[in-house]
């Protein structure tokens, strides 16, 4: 029994120092975000000065640009790879055998392939095909690797759900149509939903394909504009405010839904 | 009956603007760069090949990407699995606490990366391999994580009962029960890690102060200096490394349909 006490104590260790390790960075950059120099040091004391800059640095409509960006490209980017992910999983679902093997191999491209092979893959059809600049290329790129898995997210449910639920809508005098409305898609409900959740927190976290698909049109998303700002200096106050904000955002955000979602399956 | 039969036509129509999407978006890009990669001023030609292959520089880039690819999968697993095995056995009925392991994934890379950097600069450590290896487990740690706990977790408990009941001590049971039956975690975790490390972008650029380029930061060089066809041989080494690394994963009974890169 002290053995078992003795691995224990090892194992708890171990996983503790392993999550020290992980937030070790995240929490140093929030405590020092209360101070106003980038050197880690408390030697002027405590002060929200790098919190107040945000409202007065000229960086911040920049950021705020970047941010609205990021947004509308990720809102914009997963509604469409839902709409085309959802049809499409039904679609494959019933294609010929062949056909359905090959569509989801190359379903899986976009998953297991190398970004940066991606990305420059995309730039060069982009050029060769003259697609405008800016908007079009970015949405088709994030597109393009964000449906993949909204197809895999539905494809699940779509293999558990009863044939016969629909052919039993039909003979009780529904419409095709409706009964895809009223059968197919209401059960295919959590897959739809968790497949867009998916895809707007991919495109939101997404870098190298956004820098490189960009272009010149100046259209930043967050993460291009801090790889721009940050990458040849070493980190203003400023950012550790912003970063700061972010960790807390994102953190707290996960862990509330994650809460919520363990309590009502327990519940 | 016939009813029926005619909309499974329909149905079946609905994956076509997608199967369009993905031959269009997905395989010409492809198509196009293994284009580039032959064709030199309107004929077949395999000076970018030659190019490529002759450049010392170059080929000790993509060594360098190998080893630090290795390196990252190696300690994400030898550090990633204890961490896996002891979250399934002391903390099963936990789920915050095992995503507590996975939420710093939640923020973007750049951002993590450029912290560990303003630490490293703070402390005085000289930024060069040791930051840039550190920087990537550190970044690709959970997703090693999660696979394994996946696989662990989903043991079942009365096999290893079975294996302490038949004679086995721990090491035992571990090598020839938990150890196996866990193989599938393990592969998936290495996929996820070994790829976008060789090819990463950015970390290493960050953590090294631009002195260590990998073979991610170098093809974005070449096509950031219109050299299409130099660059498209390199995406193609890239591109021919992740198919021979499926095939490879596969082979050893991995499962590709593993979305669990994205899942909480």
């Amino acid at each position: 029994m002290k053995k078992d006490k003795a691995k224990r104590i090892f194992a708890e260790s171990y996983l503790a120092i392993v999550l020290a390790v992980l937030y070790l960075p995240i929490l140093v950059i929030i405590v020092f975000s209360f101070t106003n120099n980038a050197n880690f040091s408390f030697a002027n004391g405590f002060t929200l000065e790098a919190y107040t800059s945000i409202f007065t640095s000229e960086k911040t409509p920049a950021l705020l640009d970047a941010l609205k960006n990021t947004f509308v490209l990720a809102i914009v980017s997963a509604v469409v790879a839902t709409i085309l992910g959802t049809f499409a999983t039904i679609g494959i679902f019933y294609l010929k055998p062949r056909l359905k093997k090959i569509t989801l191999a190359v379903n899986q491209l976009p998953l297991v392939n190398s970004e940066i092979v991606m990305a420059v893959s995309l730039m060069v059809f982009f050029a060769t095909f003259a697609f405008p600049q800016g908007w079009t290329r970015l949405i088709i790129a994030h597109v393009s690797f964000c449906t993949p898995y909204v197809v895999l997210s539905i494809l699940p449910r779509l293999k558990q759900m009863n044939s016969n639920l629909y052919e039993a809508a039909l003979d009780l005098g529904c419409k095709p149509l409706k009964a895809l409305t009223h059968v197919i898609f209401p059960y295919l409900s959590g897959g739809i939903v968790n497949g867009f959740v998916m895809a707007f927190t991919i495109s939101m976290d997404d870098f190298i394909i956004t820098q490189i698909n960009k272009g010149q049109t100046g259209i930043e998303t967050l993460s291009t504009f801090i790889y721009e700002d940050a990458r040849l200096k070493s980190l203003e106050p400023f950012w550790f405010a912003v970063f700061s904000i972010i960790f807390i955002v994102v953190m707290t955000a996960l862990l509330i839904v994650n809460l919520k979602k363990n309590n009502a399956k327990e519940g | 009956m016939k009813k029926t039969k005619g909309f499974t036509l329909t149905r079946r129509a609905f994956a076509y603007p997608y199967v369009l999407f993905l031959l269009l978006f997905v395989v010409v890009p492809l198509v196009l760069i293994l284009l580039n990669a032959f064709w030199v001023d309107g004929a077949l030609s395999l000076d970018n090949f030659v190019e490529f292959f002759s450049d010392v520089t170059g080929l000790k880039v993509l060594e360098n990407s190998l080893i630090i690819g290795f390196a990252t999968t190696l300690l994400c697993l030898l550090i990633g699995y204890p961490t896996a095995y002891f979250l399934s056995k002391y903390h099963a009925s936990s789920k915050v606490y095992v995503l507590l392991f996975i939420l710093p994934t939640w923020v973007n890379f750049l951002i993590r990366t450029l912290s560990t950097k303003a630490i490293f600069l703070a402390l005085g450590i000289e930024l060069g391999m040791g930051t840039v290896v550190f920087g990537m487990v550190y970044n690709y740690l959970p997703y090693m994580i999660l696979p394994l706990h996946t696989a662990i977790s989903g043991i079942d408990k009365s096999l290893i009962e079975a294996s302490h009941d038949l004679g086995a001590n721990n090491l035992e049971t571990f090598v020839k029960t938990i150890l196996p039956l866990s193989w599938t975690g393990i592969l998936s975790g290495i996929t996820m890690v070994f790829i976008p490390s060789v090819s990463t972008f950015a970390i290493s650029e960050l953590l090294s102060n631009r002195q260590i380029f990998l073979f991610g930061d170098s093809i974005q060089t070449k096509f950031s200096q219109n050299m299409y066809g130099v660059g498209s041989v390199m995406s193609l080494v890239m591109l021919l490394l992740v198919v021979l690394f499926n095939l490879l994963v596969n082979r050893a009974g991995g499962n590709d349909d593993d979305v669990s890169r994205s899942m909480l």
